[in-house]
C-alpha cells in the first residue's frame, strides 16, 4: 500500500474488506454444514466434520495472515522486524500440539483409572482382595 | 603512519554506530515497542486458547456451539427465525472487520496529513468497537440471565444415550412422588396439572428418596418458551439446555427414560469448564476492545485538537493505535474460530 497511489490504496482497502467478509461467511457456512444445519445433509460423516474443520482453520489462518501483512503493514516493513515478531509465534505450534495431546492423555487416563477402580471394587466384593492384602493404613 | 589512519577511521565508524539517533528496522521506538507488546499479548491469548483446547480435548463431550449460540436480539423477525445458529456472532465479527477497515482508512488519511479525514474514520472505528461491545454485553446478559450459564454452572450438554422425555403422569406411574410448589411469580396454585407453562409447579422425587434437595428433583422437561417436551425422543449426542425460569431460583433437570427402557434418569450439567473458559476468554478479549476504544477516543481527540500537525510524522500515533486495534480484531478471528466454529 505504500507504493500505490491514493485512489489505488483506497480501493485495496475495500477489496480487503470484501475478502475478509466473504471468508468469514464461508467459514460460518462450512461450520453449520459440518454440523448438519444446511439442508441436504442429514447425517454428518466423521470425515466431513474433520475436513470442514481443517478448511475452517486454514481460512482463519489466511485471514490472520492478511490482517497482519496488509492491515498491519507487515509486508512493507523491514524483513528483520517481521522476523523478530513472527518467528517467536512459531513456537506456539509446538505448544498447541503438546497441550492437545496432553488433554487427550487426561481423557484416556481418566478412563483407565475408572476401569481399574471398577475391577478393584469387583475383586473386593468377590473376596479376592481383603483388608489385609491392601496395606493402606 | 598508515596504521594510525586506519585506527582513526575505525574510531569514527565506531562512534557512528553508537552515537544513537538511528532507527533499528527503520521503525520508530513507539512502533517497534507496540509490535513487541502485541507479541507478548499474543502469547497471553495463546495461553488461554491452548488451555481451552487442552480442557476440551480432555472431555468426552462438549456443548455444541450452534446449539448454545443460536439466540439473537432481533425480535422483529418471524417466529420460525427466532433461533438462528451462529448468526449473531457473525454480525459481531462483521462489526469488528468493518472497524478494522475504517482504521486502515484513518491511517491512510493520516499519511496524507488530512486531519479531518483521520477524525472521521477514527470516529467510525470507535462506533464499530462500541457496537461490538454492546453485542457482547447482550450475549452475556442472555446467557447468564435467560439461559443460566455462569462461570461455575453449564446448563448446556449432550445426551450420552438416546431416550424419551417423560410426563408427570408417567413419572407418578413409575413410583415417583409428586411435590407441588407454590410458584412465587404467580399468585395462584394450579393443583399439579401439566399445562404448558405450569410444568414448573410440580417436581418429582425418585421412589425411596426422601431428602428433598434440588439435586434430587426430577422435572417434566420444558424449554424456555414454556413448551412442554414430554413424549419427545432424542438420539445420543443430542444437545440440550437445562431450563431455568427467572421466577424459579434453581435449574429444572428434565426426566427421561433411556431408549432401551432400562432406567429413568435426568439431565446432567455439561462440563463445568465451558462457562469459565467462555466468560474469561471473551471477557479478556472484550476488555481489550474496551481499552482500545478508550485509547482511540483519546487519540481522536488529540487529532481533532491538532496535536499531531506539528510532529509532521504522518500521524504515526494513529498508526500505532491502529496496530493495537488490528491485533484486537486478529485475536477475535481466533476466539471466534475456536469457540463458535469448531
Amino acid at each position: 500500500m505504500s507504493t500505490l497511489s491514493y485512489e489505488a490504496s483506497k480501493k485495496a482497502v475495500f477489496r480487503g474488506f470484501w475478502l475478509l467478509f466473504v471468508l468469514t461467511l464461508i467459514e460460518v457456512v462450512f461450520s453449520l454444514m459440518g454440523k448438519g444445519h444446511i439442508p441436504g445433509i442429514s447425517s454428518v460423516p466423521t470425515w466431513l466434520l474433520w475436513g470442514t474443520s481443517i478448511l475452517i482453520i486454514g481460512l482463519s489462518l489466511y485471514k490472520a495472515y492478511f490482517i497482519v501483512f496488509e492491515f498491519m503493514h507487515m509486508k512493507y516493513e523491514v524483513k528483520g522486524l517481521a522476523m523478530t515478531v513472527l518467528l517467536p509465534t512459531l513456537l506456539l505450534i509446538w505448544a498447541i500440539i503438546a497441550f492437545f495431546q496432553e488433554g487427550n492423555a487426561w481423557k484416556e487416563r481418566r478412563a483407565d483409572v475408572e476401569a481399574k477402580d471398577r475391577i478393584e471394587v469387583n475383586d473386593r466384593v468377590l473376596g479376592a482382595i481383603d483388608d489385609q492384602t491392601l496395606d493402606w493404613r | 603512519m598508515a596504521t594510525e589512519t586506519v585506527t582513526h577511521d575505525d574510531d569514527i565508524e565506531q562512534q557512528a554506530d553508537w552515537s544513537g539517533a538511528t532507527a533499528p528496522f527503520k521503525a520508530s521506538y513507539g512502533k517497534l515497542m507496540m509490535w513487541y507488546f502485541l507479541l507478548s499479548d499474543a502469547f497471553t491469548f495463546a495461553g488461554f486458547l491452548i488451555a481451552y483446547g487442552a480442557l476440551r480435548f480432555s472431555m468426552p463431550s462438549w456443548p455444541v456451539p450452534d446449539f448454545v449460540f443460536q439466540t439473537h436480539p432481533f425480535s422483529f423477525l418471524p417466529d420460525s427465525w427466532q433461533e438462528l445458529p451462529l448468526i449473531f456472532v457473525t454480525v459481531m465479527s462483521f462489526l469488528l472487520i468493518v472497524s478494522s477497515v475504517t482504521m486502515v482508512r484513518a491511517v491512510q488519511e493520516g499519511h496524507r496529513e488530512n486531519r479531518s479525514g483521520v477524525s472521521i474514520w477514527m470516529l467510525l472505528t470507535i462506533i464499530g468497537g462500541l457496537g461490538f461491545l454492546g453485542c457482547q454485553a447482550w450475549e452475556w446478559n442472555n446467557l447468564i440471565r435467560t439461559e443460566g450459564m455462569t462461570i461455575s454452572k453449564n446448563p448446556f450438554s449432550n445426551h450420552a444415550e438416546g431416550g424419551t422425555y417423560l410426563s408427570g403422569d408417567q413419572l407418578v406411574a413409575a413410583g415417583f412422588s409428586a411435590i407441588k410448589v407454590k410458584e412465587e411469580a404467580h399468585d395462584h396454585d394450579h393443583g399439579g396439572e401439566d399445562h404448558g407453562h405450569h410444568g414448573m409447579d410440580t417436581y418429582y422425587l425418585a421412589p425411596g428418596v426422601t431428602l428433598d434437595v434440588p439435586d434430587n428433583r426430577f422435572w417434566v422437561k420444558e424449554d424456555h418458551h414454556g413448551h412442554v417436551m414430554a413424549g419427545e425422543t432424542f438420539e445420543p449426542d443430542a444437545p440440550y439446555l437445562i431450563t431455568k425460569h427467572s421466577g424459579v431460583p434453581h435449574y429444572q433437570f428434565g426426566a427421561y427414560q433411556t431408549a432401551d427402557g432400562s432406567s429413568i434418569t435426568k439431565e446432567q450439567f455439561g462440563p463445568k469448564a465451558f462457562g469459565a473458559l467462555f466468560y474469561c476468554i471473551t471477557g479478556f478479549h472484550g476488555f481489550h476492545v474496551f481499552s482500545g476504544v478508550i485509547f482511540l477516543l483519546i487519540i481522536m481527540i488529540n487529532v481533532m485538537s491538532g496535536l499531531y500537525v506539528k510532529r509532521k510524522n504522518g500521524y504515526e500515533m494513529v498508526e500505532k493505535i491502529g496496530l493495537y486495534w488490528h491485533f484486537v480484531d486478529l485475536v477475535w478471528v481466533f476466539v471466534f474460530l475456536v469457540f463458535y466454529l469448531l
